[in-house]
């Protein structure tokens, strides 16, 4: 390792009108790290996510990816400086098949133009049927899930299969920093074994991940380092059993929680 | 299928009469210009109204440079390529800057887009003369192979071959070519990146895909395939005005599109055969009353949009997917989808 982070992010600012969802964020994801954001709903995670990905301009503040700032960069560019990411309201193409669905990820992989698409010389074959190949591979990780399935409509499929499908796709465009946005979310005890399973397979296989999750067994097991934001300020950040026991952790997850169910409850 | 196609023109024109070959002929045209369309419609998922004026601008470019307009006479095998190049910067020059638009907003332009084409060239007969404005151009060059001109009766072997089944050659050899490379393009990266734009734009661009490009390839194909039609439309009419091109044109090609079934390539063709076909045999409507009332009481051609509006609010209704479309697409078409 050369020593500088695979993921820098300095001083990140981002407003909505008069809302700063995300004000002075910080933090550094090093290379082989699994990475955590945690905090309370609308603490600013899944706008941190937008901002990093390029699909949010930040309203000041810098992003740094494998040493490059991505401030500015759509979000295609900034996949294919392989940075990818899930959605938490998984976003498929419905329409299309399981296996083109992954194969869309290769995308920004493959050269194929319009014209040598049309007419199909053999290089173009060869990569298309290279394409295909992968997309193949990258479901068959999730064992027999998708076996038989590969031509069935994505829009059809159950949800856990959904969630993996939206992996597979962003697998698929090679990635080196895999964003995910609660991935175990609506899932049972059995599937999100199956899901912390994989991403540590991931992790293995050499892709940083930076997750967002709100399962906290989930991310005390497998998190190396945890960033917590709280109405868009980090709080907080270390290892998971510091983390754990920090005091304005505490405040902010249970704070809220006395202070509002009661008024809840009479409605 | 082969034979099929290949008798088909004796077979009508026997059974018919030559009318019904050409007929035919524009039916052949029609689902070339449906394909077209079905790759910004039906692969991109978005709504062109203005599709006539890639059409119109290479019915025109055969029009000005094969005929006496201004004393040019290109060959036919020349502009046909020329057309749909031209037709393709328009669509390029139409998607640029409409990038940023969605659905109804989009429509609203390419409907204008088609208008401000269409006035155009019937405006362009002064200061100086260039189209003819709304008399047209007429005495456009036929389309020669080997010497022969395509706009003949013939007899070989003492069978007639009128032109219009030579032309029905032409335009079948055509738009079998125009479905075979839309077909492979749409099991392509390009065609997968057009159904990842049409289903989620957001989830496109995240995934790796230059929206801004695709969608631009989407606009020029669609419009090359269209100025093809065009091209050919020109050199079978032999005479072109600005009448051809209007809104009503860009509505009808759409509605052969969704009545086919969106994004299907044989449903495509066959929406365009049937709303070719239908509206031309309700000509037959004027003789029925005549012998059955013994006055014409409704023009049967004025029936058209009727019949394409009543044909649209069925398949709306009961049939979203359209006539070859998948159960699946129906569901998923009448499912509220939720915006997020």
């Amino acid at each position: 390792m050369n020593g500088s982070p695979l993921l820098q992010v300095a001083g990140l600012v981002k407003r909505f009108g008069g809302l700063a969802a995300l004000n002075e964020v910080a933090f550094r994801v090093e290379q082989g790290q699994i990475f955590s954001v945690i905090g309370p709903n609308g603490s600013g995670k899944t706008t941190l996510f937008n901002v990093i990905t390029g699909v949010l301009p930040p309203s000041s503040g810098q992003v740094e990816f494998r040493g490059r700032s991505v401030v500015g960069l759509q979000p295609h560019q900034i996949t294919e400086l392989r940075l990818a990411r899930t959605f938490q309201n998984i976003r498929l193409f419905p329409q299309m098949s399981v296996l083109e669905n992954v194969m869309v990820g290769a995308h920004c992989r493959t050269k194929a133009g319009l014209l040598a698409s049309a007419f199909q010389p053999d290089w173009v074959k060869r990569e298309r049927r290279e394409t295909e190949d992968k997309a193949k591979r990258l479901l068959s990780t999730f064992g027999a899930a998708f076996e038989g399935r590969h031509h069935d409509l994505a829009g059809a499929q159950p949800y856990a299969s959904r969630r993996k499908i939206e992996i597979a796709r962003a697998l698929a465009s090679e990635p080196e920093l895999l964003l995910l946005d609660e991935p175990c979310a609506g899932m049972n005890p059995v599937e999100i074994a199956e899901a912390t399973g994989y991403i540590h397979r991931l992790r293995d296989q050499g892709i940083t991940i930076l997750l967002i999750e709100h399962q906290m067994s989930v991310v005390m097991e497998i998190s190396d380092w945890i960033v917590v934001l709280d109405h868009g300020v980090k709080i907080s950040e270390g290892k998971p059993a510091s983390v754990s026991r920090d005091e304005k952790v505490i405040e902010a997850y249970l704070g809220r929680r006395t202070g509002r169910a009661p008024a809840r409850k009479r409605q | 299928m082969t034979l099929a196609l290949l008798g088909a023109p004796f077979v009508v024109g026997a059974l018919l009469g030559n009318y019904w070959v050409r007929v035919m002929d524009m039916a052949a045209l029609y689902v070339i210009l449906a394909l077209g369309l079905n790759v910004v419609v039906g692969m991109a998922g978005l709504l062109d109204l203005g599709y006539v004026a890639f059409y119109a601008v290479g019915a025109y470019t055969m029009a000005l440079l094969s005929s006496p307009q201004l004393n040019l006479h290109v060959s036919f095998w020349v502009l046909l390529p020329l057309a749909g190049v031209l037709a393709a910067i328009a669509g390029v020059a139409l998607g640029y800057p409409v990038l940023r638009l969605r659905s109804d907003y989009l429509a609203m332009v390419t409907l204008a887009f088609g208008e401000i084409v269409r006035i155009f060239l019937n405006n362009l007969d002064a200061p100086i003369n260039i189209t003819n404005g709304p008399m047209g151009i007429s005495g456009i060059s036929p389309p020669y192979l080997l010497g022969y001109s395509l706009k003949r009766n013939y007899e070989i072997f003492g069978v007639e071959v009128t032109y219009t089944a030579i032309f029905w050659y032409l335009i079948i050899v055509l738009a079998l070519g125009t479905a075979f490379l839309l077909s492979r393009l749409r099991d392509s990266r390009i065609g997968w990146a057009w159904g990842a734009i049409r289903e989620d734009e957001l989830a496109a661009r995240t995934s790796g895909i230059d929206v801004r490009r695709l969608k631009l390839y989407a606009f020029g194909t669609g419009a090359f395939f269209a100025g093809f039609a065009g091209c050919i439309f020109a050199a079978f009419q032999g005479f072109v005005s600005p009448e051809s091109f209007t809104l009503f044109e860009s509505i009808a090609v759409l509605s052969m599109v969704v009545l086919g079934g969106i994004g299907s390539l044989p449903g495509v063709a066959v929406g365009a055969v049937v709303l070719t076909v239908l509206p031309e045999s309700l000509r037959g409507l004027n003789d029925l009353q005549q012998a059955l009332l013994g006055h014409q009481y409704v023009n049967g051609t004025d029936l058209r949009m009727v019949i394409y509006s009543v044909v649209l609010l069925l398949v709306i209704i009961y049939r979203p997917q359209g006539l070859l479309g998948s159960e699946q697409r129906r569901r998923e078409l009448t499912a509220a989808r939720a915006e997020s």
